[in-house]
């Protein structure tokens, strides 16, 4: 029999997890390159692949302290972003989305080349970076929590550093949002040309909004491997397109849009992927093995990417006349 | 109807009104601007000034160059060669952004509201020199919040102008044509320019706007701006026009009072030998090369 | 119990979680964000180190390969995953005995030891340092090493690289036509490439059906899914009036729901097609194989038709008008709707046939080998210009030479970086690419 409790139970802790903040860090970034600005950034990926190799090779390799670290993974994305930025954000919007996404592989290529393979543990990936980061943590050992949000101290701590950073990148963003700075930057979504026209250097907010998105995507990649080991196959093309699902979902010129999309996107697929492989094994999709149950989460977010896309391009939680997309 | 007989502003230039003829205050000077598309010339002017303080029509037939022109002149296209000035300062090579921060504003042809601001949000936006609009500055609204309620009154007191006060919380997407020309108008005065550009403010509009735009275009002069306007609706040209360009094939072939240049032979030769088929593709011939073939195609079919 | 088993972080209970973790492997895939097979990483949760590695061949990962460690505290085999990749969590920093059992390697080929000295390289010994992680990869090769001269390694890689070029021109050229005509970037481009593929493995391999007939019959399915693609999705999307950037969204959910119904239904491991590692086709002629050759030639004759097509046929000269121009095309008569179904079937066709090549050049065929080369394929179209079918085929060539030739000068696990860094820096100068109009990128 299924036991609903526990399926239940493992969904309900993606509602904290640290993998969920991450995302919605990602997609808060993502928000505001493509939602508020609309750059079509396909190299969120990248940057965050770039935050977390930044920390862990700054600590691992030049035994960095966390905060020292963190610095480096995001004036890594700067660079990154103005790499990017200064060849493409005078191009048409989708000559950008090549470049991103295949500056993001250039990126992922080489963290698991054996070239480097001294500093980035090539396709191995790194471990053991947490020691500094463990060491700040002023919740004394032990295990707290109710029902299924039980965790060890480390645990805790990486859940209240995550959300802490996606409470104030979500403050940054709604407060930028509602001051000229993002007047000019919807502006530009909408027609770069008419701002321009209006005496605004349409290229240097582009350049500002892509560095501010990337400085969130890096800080999300560091929240990805605080708990685990960082691995460069977790950087890949679809990590950039499951973000773009989670903005989708929520909306993608909101604040809180990417927050609730990311904590939908993974309870629920979380939910149905425990159904799907519960399900199987009690014999009730006989066609299936438990490996093609494994698929079918993937298969159901590219068709759910499609499904918003064309029929409710606002998200769930977006206003239907903020439908934010580049024309 | 409103202001009957608009006051014509006369004695702009100086000897015989010609192509190229110099101006007793001229805004723009411009010198040997040429811009071509792979083979085509658009645009190959020797000299033009447009007069300050007056309302200059630009006109021609389609394909004349006059939208490429203004997109020089405001730095939204580069040209081959050429040289001009803007109030005395050369501004060639300069980005479209700079030469909207001195003075100059334009509007364009295919209207460009912000669909998804509001009515204000487009007016606001328009306002220079916001230092909330500065990326550090705009974390502190009490930095800004003064200046951004000064920005405010101004805008709806112009919004209140043209009429739009009621609209100014709707999304601009959800005006009419005529609605979204009339703002994008108002945004330009906010940022209290020497010398506006309209580009076509006439299509496309209602004509029960058209009366109002007219009078508003008026007005502009009135408080001192010098107008410069792209239209074919020869009645509203000679009506508010001070001066008229004439332009043919990328030149200018004649210059005058609106009443005089209409009668020049140029003007006539111009409309008649003009080509009206160039609107459907740019001016490139290169890209129209496989239609061509096509047609040969058939040429061939038909003799067979 | 129900509060540990909804816990499987907690150390209280290690062997319920353990249990609990095979049985909820999904679940754990979910969480770690990569869909990892459970077998090939082994006792990494209750370990505090690891040793792991990737067996791969001449660049491309073996699945499938069996990999036991043993040593201090530790004794657990793992299978490599579809990346090659395998990890075995280890308790001590000590020394662990790894070993590659060679019998689950492809048939013909061993690991080799590059030294000479030892005579059982399946074995090695592995320490863990002070990262806590140590790698332990195996050389793996056909029996002896390659000892060409670096003249004739210049050669081969030439031709190797030219190959390859020629079938990411088959591919490019669907990508580029259909962009032309229609605006669309198609990240979906990359399902119809390996729908050839598969095609031809599930009728040439699965129901072994002869490979003329395989290929013939995966052809006509390429074509028929390009005209289902735009029949079903792309032209009432068109109707709709749906942008061009939210159109690319739309391609990208649909290139990874396509993606992962293959891996549903053919797995995540690589197949080959009939007579792909087979050696009795080789060549003394550069290092070419009959099947290489045959590939070249095929993609020649068939780009040298589809030039023909595009220069001398009415069809052909519609589809550069409209991609040239379509409000001018649509004025002068021609049926943009019909000539935008035409070019879909054909980029089906055409990138179809790219997949089969595409097949028995790495060699093999795997659910996600068309996402493989799409990048490349974007960085040829838009090195030759986008939307221009003959900036296509030299962006190709150029992409394909420079992909192989580069691995002489570096590592082959980065040939891909030096393709990508071209695209951008092509960009950076000259943004509407070799053949391109300048007017087109505004």
């Amino acid at each position: 029999m299924i036991d609903w409790i526990q399926l239940l139970g493992n969904a309900a802790q993606q509602i904290l997890s640290p993998v969920t903040a991450a995302y919605a860090l990602a997609a808060l970034g993502l928000a505001i390159h493509f939602g508020y600005t609309g750059l079509l950034n396909f190299g969120q990926a990248g940057f965050m692949a770039l935050g977390a190799y930044g920390y862990a090779i700054s600590t691992l390799t030049f035994g960095f302290p966390w905060w020292a670290a963190i610095l480096v993974g995001i004036g890594v994305s700067i660079i990154f972003a103005l790499i990017l930025g200064v060849p493409t954000l005078r191009l048409r919007a989708d000559y950008l989305a090549i470049v991103t996404i295949a500056a993001a592989e250039i990126a992922r290529l080489m963290f698991t080349t054996n070239t480097f393979v001294e500093y980035t543990g090539s396709a191995n990936g790194l471990q053991g970076y947490k020691g500094s980061f463990e060491d700040v943590n002023p919740i004394p050992a032990g295990t707290y929590g109710v029902g299924p949000f039980t965790y060890n101290e480390y645990d805790w701590w990486v859940r209240i550093f995550g959300w802490g950073l996606v409470i104030v990148a979500a403050l940054i963003t709604w407060r930028l949002m509602k001051s000229p700075w993002g007047r000019v930057i919807k502006g530009i979504r909408e027609d770069e040309d008419a701002v321009r026209a209006l005496g605004k250097n349409v290229y240097f907010y582009k350049m500002q909004a892509l560095i501010l998105g990337g400085v969130f995507g890096s800080l999300a990649g560091m929240v990805f491997v605080l708990p685990r080991a960082v691995v460069p196959s977790n950087f890949q093309p679809t990590l950039t397109f499951f973000i773009y699902a989670i903005l989708l979902l929520g909306g993608a010129a909101t604040v809180l849009g990417p927050i609730i999309g990311a904590i939908v996107f993974w309870v629920s697929l979380s939910f149905f992927s425990g159904f799907v492989a519960r399900a199987v094994e009690v014999g009730w999709l006989p066609f299936m093995s438990t490996v093609q149950a494994g698929q079918l989460q993937f298969i159901l977010v590219g068709v759910v990417i499609m499904l918003l896309v064309i029929f409710r391009p606002q998200g769930i939680f977006g206003n239907k006349k903020e439908l934010a997309f580049v024309k | 109807m409103p202001s009957s007989t608009p006051q014509k502003t006369t004695g702009l230039h100086v000897g015989e009104p010609a192509p190229g003829v110099k101006k007793v205050d001229p805004i723009i000077v411009a010198d040997h601007i040429k811009r071509s598309f792979g083979g085509l010339t658009a645009v190959d002017v020797a000299h033009l000034e447009i007069p300050r303080g007056a309302i200059t029509a630009l006109i021609g037939p389609n394909g004349a160059g006059k939208t490429t022109l203004f997109n020089l002149l405001t730095g939204f296209d580069k040209p081959d060669t050429g040289d001009w000035a803007f109030d005395g300062k050369k501004i060639a090579g300069v980005p479209a952004f700079k030469v909207a921060r001195g003075g100059q504003v334009r509007t364009f042809q295919l209207t460009k509201a912000l669909g998804l601001l509001t009515v204000l949000d487009n007016m606001k936006l328009g306002a220079k020199g916001q230092s909330g609009e500065s990326l550090a500055k705009a974390l502190f609204p009490w930095i800004w919040r003064k200046e951004e309620q000064e920005i405010e009154a101004r805008a709806l007191d112009l919004l209140q102008r043209f009429k739009l006060d009621a609209k100014k919380d709707d999304y601009a997407a959800s005006l009419s044509g005529g609605q979204r020309k009339l703002l994008e108008m108002a945004r330009a005065l906010m940022s209290q320019p020497q010398l506006v550009m309209l580009d076509e403010p006439m299509a496309g509009v209602n004509p029960a706007l058209t009366q109002s735009l007219l009078d508003h275009i008026l007005d502009l002069k009135k408080e001192g701006m010098t107008v410069l306007f792209v239209e074919h609706d020869m009645h509203m040209v000679r009506h508010i026009a001070d001066w008229v360009v004439v332009m043919a094939e990328g030149k200018v072939v004649a210059e005058g009072d609106p009443h005089e240049v209409m009668k020049d032979p140029a003007v006539i030769d111009a409309y008649l030998g003009s080509h009206h088929d160039e609107d459907l593709g740019e001016l490139d011939p290169s890209i129209t090369e496989a239609v061509k073939e096509l047609a040969d195609d058939d040429a061939d079919d038909v003799k067979h | 119990m129900a509060h540990a088993a909804t816990t499987p972080t907690s150390r209280r209970w290690p062997r319920l979680v353990a249990t609990l973790l095979a049985v909820l492997f999904a679940a754990v895939a979910l969480l770690s964000a990569s869909p990892a097979h459970a077998t090939s990483q082994v006792g990494l949760d209750d370990n505090e180190f690891q040793v792991s590695g990737i067996v791969r061949l001449d660049g491309e990962p073996l699945e499938g390969v069996r990999i036991t460690v043993e040593g201090p505290g530790q004794s657990a085999e793992a299978i490599t995953n579809a990346e090659g990749r395998w990890a075995i969590g280890v308790p001590e920093r000590e020394t662990y005995t790894v070993t590659l059992d060679e019998s689950t390697l492809p048939e013909g080929i061993a690991v080799i030891d590059e030294s000479g000295e030892n005579p059982t390289p399946n074995i090695r010994e592995a320490t863990v340092g002070p990262s806590g992680n140590v790698p332990s990869n195996f050389f793996i090769g056909e029996g002896q090493r390659n000892t060409t001269s670096v003249g004739g390694q210049i050669v081969d890689r030439f031709f190797l690289g030219l190959n390859f070029g020629l079938l990411l021109a088959l591919v490019a050229i669907g990508l580029s036509l259909v962009f032309g005509t229609t605006g669309l970037s198609n990240f979906a481009h990359a399902e119809l490439v390996a729908f050839g593929a598969i095609m031809v493995l599930v009728f040439g391999v699965f129901l072994e059906f002869p490979l003329p007939l395989a290929i013939l019959i995966a052809l006509i399915l390429s074509m028929a899914m390009g005209w289902a693609n735009d029949a079903a999705l792309w032209k009432p999307l068109r109707k709709r009036g749906v942008g061009l950037i939210p159109m690319m969204i739309v391609s990208i959910g649909l290139s990874l729901a396509g993606r992962y119904i293959y891996q549903f239904f053919i797995g995540g491991e690589t197949r080959q097609l009939p007579f792909a590692t087979s050696t009795q086709f080789s060549t003394d002629f550069f290092g070419l194989s009959w099947i290489d050759i045959a590939s070249m030639l095929i993609s020649i004759v068939v780009l040298l038709a589809v030039a023909y097509f595009l220069l001398r046929t009415r069809l052909g000269k519609a589809t550069r008008a409209v991609s040239d121009n379509p409000a001018l095309a649509a004025a002068s008569g021609i049926d943009v709707d019909r000539v935008i179904r035409i070019v879909w079937v054909m980029a089906g066709g055409l990138a179809g046939l790219g997949g089969i090549l595409w097949g028995y050049f790495r060699p093999g065929v795997s659910w996600d080998m068309g996402f493989q080369i799409l990048l490349l394929t974007f960085a040829a179209v838009v090195l030759g210009g986008l939307g221009t079918a003959f900036g296509a085929l030299i962006g190709s060539i150029i992409v394909g030479l420079f992909v192989e030739m580069s691995t002489l000068v570096i590592a082959a696990d980065m040939k891909y970086v030096g393709a990508l860094v071209v695209l951008i820096v092509v960009l950076l100068l000259r943004p509407q690419g070799l053949l391109g109009r300048k007017e087109r990128i505004g």
